[in-house]
């Protein structure tokens, strides 16, 4: 495609790319795990890294390479969930105060800006807690959703006010289109880079959140997301143990995540900006 | 205008310059002023006239050595001509161009606002302006100066006292024409002055170019691509069109006889009071400057194209009478009629 | 109803500032016009005119704060809902940035498919094609050209032809053309400008011109409106208006156009003021402080409109009371 080998030309793209498609398949793996990663002690514990056992295994007796591509999956699935969920909500929020404006815009964006104003974390930790042990993945994700939207409906909704003025609006209009479509057809290319960007931004921040919960013992522990991970090998003191291998899998795991996810953003975004699309347009 | 020989004050041989662009990997030569030569005379108002995208305003940057990546002075020289002897600008120090500037030649770009300092009353940027340019003067002397100088040019001393966005844009523009003059310039350099500005605002700035060109008999250089404005102010005319001179005489001439086929469209479909009979327009539309034809530019919209027009660009030819011509068309010398 | 459009006593205010210091701005002030079948109205004036805003009244993107706009076939009065007023009543707008009418990331044609299918002008593809072919043809262009192009691979005078072309689909009995040809080329601008031309001869389309451009007026419009700080001073046949003026406004405009011949070349001097806003707000004519034949009875009220030779002029200089009783009871100047 040649809008891939447009995107592959900018090294942080390109090293992005290959990262995620690593993760991808880490989490592809999973499928094929010999061993349930819900089950203790299918190993002997506290190995080093070997052939048998890659990342070696843990005080619980798991093989610490299978139980990350386990967390891998389960990490990118509720981030996938908490942003395109929270995406979808922004989008319609923002795109419907910005263009109709007046009462519509005031009240949503009052609810809105409640929501920025609410102490977040502690209204997430406290639902958290509430509801443990039915937390499973997709809830989750849409706990996570249903606080991320705020920031990027505003943010949406000015892009379409400025939009609105545009002479191309008028035309739309007098083309007989409606309200719905034109917002979709006419302002969502100008939009796109803006709820791309702001899509792997809210993974990330997802990703963030689900690890900071897992570390206050707030998950479910007995899924394996890269945050559980990481709270099983503190509590059975991994540091202290010197058990590198199995602190470190996780945090590298989730170094490497955010930076990919963060240069993804910002290459593609760089790529979907419409001033430099209009170059490229011409230039063929 | 000079009624002996008429001296040369600034003269450009050959001008090229372009713009080098790299958009993701495809890269895009813009040809904004593809070798131009032209000789302005002291005491004169030449205007250069052409639409939009045809190299006028970089024509313009090249005279005044304004030259910034992405645009890259590509060939050629301009000459200024003070106290009698020619000064290469392009092999000027930093340091010299400097003193030349506001002194010597000014520059109002289009826009009056990239002037003028939007945080400052206006009387701090005169004095401002006159302190870096004129030593040993106070803050007292550079305002009188100031004043005075509004005064002879009909402006009102007051508006020195305010900042520029509360002045209307008319007044705006005339009062950063007034500051470009400041200094007494032997030649200004204008760039779409009276674009965006109401009818009887444009014609209180054009008004302006009269007064300052008669008091200080200096040489102004005026871009525009309206043509009423040249047909009332300018002395002699250039007419451009995809970044060559095509067309240059006195401004009786270039609306009386034009002799160059685009010149005599373009003249052709000015609407004219009293007269609704049809005007009609050159046919297609201006190259771009980065795809441009081969041989002479204006061959693809041209009735009389011949087989050399698509080949090689012509040369200028001067038909006498102050009259130059880059068309094959026009034989050397006499009187220069098409064939 | 003889006339496509009727607009009587139109008013639009526009409040600006906070709740402490409102300033209260009259766009347009008591304008009344009508524009006939096939004929080319120019709304003309300087920026601030209110010419713009009268065309988004009468487009309906603005509501009016009093007066009335009447299309044909409006018989009740204003419908209260008046931003269909394209769908109902045929009117159609062109704008004056041909770069801008079209959205920069889109194909220039969806909008041209857009309102053949929105307007439910035909079901069928092919017929779709054929009826935006013929179209193009009409402005000089063909859908080949046109297809799979985005604006930034036209030229203005190209975009501005497709923009007139996508406004003729819906057969409109009237077009608002807002500075159509001022961002245009100056060497293709006649040939939009005659397509105006041809519009009224062979569809019968009536065309609102608006402009600050008297010459392209003069050339293209049949009747003339001038309009200043929101008032019409004075309008008729484009060949009485501009070539005998009688407002003085008309006069100083006209006088100022800097014509293409340099044998015309300005005489005397202009003066400005600048304390344009002022102008609005003034209780009297708009132009007293400028005219040099200014009275008092000017300062203190908006003239209303005279009749002289077919033209109607909104200048107490033509009140042919006032004008007799003034030179009776004055000294005798010099001859006007």
């Amino acid at each position: 495609m040649r809008v891939l080998r447009d995107l592959l030309r900018d090294y942080r793209f390109a090293v992005s790319f290959t990262v995620l498609c690593l993760l991808l398949i880490m989490a592809i793996l999973s499928a094929f795990s010999p061993y349930d990663p819900t089950f203790w002690w299918h190993a002997a514990r506290d190995l080093r890294p070997s052939w048998t056992h890659f990342l070696g295994t843990s005080a619980k007796g798991q093989d610490i390479f299978w139980q990350a591509t386990y967390a891998v999956r389960n990490s990118l699935i509720i981030s996938v969930i908490a942003g395109t969920v929270s995406r979808v909500i922004a989008v319609l929020v923002g795109m419907v105060a910005g263009y109709r404006g007046r009462l519509t815009d005031r009240v949503l964006m009052f609810i809105s800006d409640s929501f920025l104003v609410m102490p977040l974390f502690l209204i997430i930790v406290l639902l958290a807690m509430l509801v443990r042990e039915r937390m499973n993945l997709v809830n989750l994700g849409l706990l996570l959703a249903f606080f991320g939207w705020a920031w990027d409906a505003r943010v949406i909704r000015s892009q379409i006010l400025s939009l609105r003025e545009r002479e191309f609006t008028l035309t739309a209009v007098l083309s007989g289109t409606k309200t719905m479509k034109l917002v979709m057809k006419e302002y969502l290319p100008f939009a796109a880079p803006l709820i791309f960007s702001t899509l792997i931004n809210n993974m990330a921040w997802a990703i963030g959140m689900e690890i900071t919960l897992a570390i206050l013992g707030l998950s479910n522990m007995d899924i394996p997301t890269l945050g559980t991970m990481l709270q099983w090998a503190i509590s059975y003191q991994a540091l202290l143990l010197g058990q590198w291998w199995w602190l470190l899998t996780p945090v590298v795991l989730a170094i490497f995540l955010f930076i990919a996810l963060y240069w993804l953003s910002v290459s593609i975004s760089e790529y979907l900006d419409p001033r430099t699309r209009i170059q490229r347009v011409g230039a063929k | 205008m000079n009624g002996v020989m008429p001296s040369t004050v600034l003269r450009a041989e050959q001008l090229k310059a372009f713009y080098i662009l790299d958009a993701f990997g495809t890269e895009k030569i813009v040809k904004a002023v593809n070798g131009v030569s032209v000789q302005i005379r002291e005491n004169e108002v030449y205007g250069i006239a052409g639409e939009s995208g045809c190299g006028k305003t970089t024509l313009l940057k090249a005279l005044y050595s304004a030259i910034e990546p992405p645009l890259r002075l590509m060939g050629g020289r301009v000459f200024y001509v003070r106290d009698g002897e020619e000064i290469d600008v392009y092999s000027l120090s930093k340091e010299e161009k400097r003193r030349l500037r506001w002194e010597y030649i000014s520059y109002v770009p289009q826009g009056s606002m990239s002037v003028l300092n939007p945080v400052k009353k206006l009387k701090d940027s005169y004095s401002d302006f006159l302190e870096s340019h004129v030593a040993g003067k106070t803050r007292r002397d550079t305002l009188a100066i100031a004043r005075r100088h509004l005064h002879e040019l009909g402006l009102p001393p007051k508006v020195l006292d305010a900042y520029p966005h509360q002045l209307s844009g008319g007044m705006r523009q005339r009062v950063t024409i007034a500051l470009a003059a400041l200094l007494g310039p032997r030649i200004m350099i204008a760039d779409e002055p009276t674009t965006a500005l109401d009818v009887v605002v444009q014609r209180g700035v054009i008004q302006l170019f009269k007064s300052i060109q008669e008091s200080l008999k200096n040489t102004i250089v005026l871009v525009t691509h309206d043509m009423g404005v040249h047909a009332n102010v300018a002395d002699r005319i250039g007419i451009m069109y995809a970044g060559v001179m095509i067309e240059e005489s006195t401004v009786e001439r270039v609306f009386e006889e034009p002799l160059h086929p685009y010149t005599q469209y373009l003249i052709n479909s000015l609407p004219k009071f009293g007269d609704k009979s049809v005007r009609e327009s050159a046919p297609g539309s201006p190259p771009s400057l980065a795809n441009l034809p081969s041989g002479c530019p204006f061959h693809p919209r041209c009735p009389h194209a011949m087989d050399v027009c698509l080949q090689e660009m012509p040369e200028v030819v001067d038909v006498g009478e102050n009259h130059r011509v880059a068309c094959w068309l026009v034989e050397g010398g006499g009187d220069g009629r098409a064939a | 109803m003889d006339a496509l459009l009727e607009i009587r006593n139109l008013r639009k205010d526009f409040a600006f500032g906070s709740l402490l210091s409102r300033l209260r701005i009259t766009a347009v002030d008591d304008v009344s016009f009508d524009v006939m079948p096939a004929e080319i109205f120019a709304l003309a004036g300087e920026s601030g005119c209110g010419k713009t805003t009268t065309a988004r009244l009468i487009l309906g993107f603005e509501e009016p704060t009093s007066g009335s706009i009447r299309h044909k076939g409006d018989e009740n009065g204003r419908p209260k809902k008046r931003e269909k007023v394209w769908f109902t009543q045929g009117v159609q707008a062109i704008f004056q940035n041909p770069f801008e009418t079209f959205n920069p990331l889109r194909r220039v044609e969806r909008y041209l498919f857009e309102t053949v299918r929105n307007y439910g002008l035909t079901k069928n593809g092919t017929k779709a094609d054929k009826l935006i072919d013929e179209m193009l043809k009409a402005v000089g262009l063909r859908l080949e050209e046109v297809s799979g192009r985005y604006p930034s691979e036209f030229s203005g005078g190209q975009l501005q032809r497709i923009s007139i072309a996508r406004s003729l689909l819906t057969n409109p009995s009237l077009l608002i053309a807002d500075e159509p040809v001022s961002m245009v080329d100056a060497s293709i601008r006649m040939s939009i400008v005659n397509l105006f031309r041809q519009l009224r001869d062979e569809l019968g389309v009536s065309v609102i011109y608006i402009t600050h451009d008297l010459a392209t007026a003069y050339y293209v419009c049949d009747r003339i409106a001038i309009m200043f700080r929101g008032h019409v001073v004075e309008m008729g046949g484009v060949e009485n208006v501009l070539m005998a003026p009688k407002h003085p406004y008309t006069k100083l405009l006209r006088e100022s156009i800097p014509e293409a011949d340099p044998k015309k070349r300005w005489k005397e001097s202009v003066s400005l003021t600048d304390i344009e806003h002022e102008e609005y707000l003034r209780k009297g004519c708009r132009f007293a402080g400028r005219c040099p034949k200014v009275m008092d009875v000017c300062r203190e009220n908006v003239p209303p409109e005279f009749t002289v030779d077919g033209v109607l002029v909104k200048c107490f200089l033509y009140d042919e009371e006032l004008m007799t009783q003034t030179k009776r009871s004055e000294v005798p100047d010099d001859a006007e």
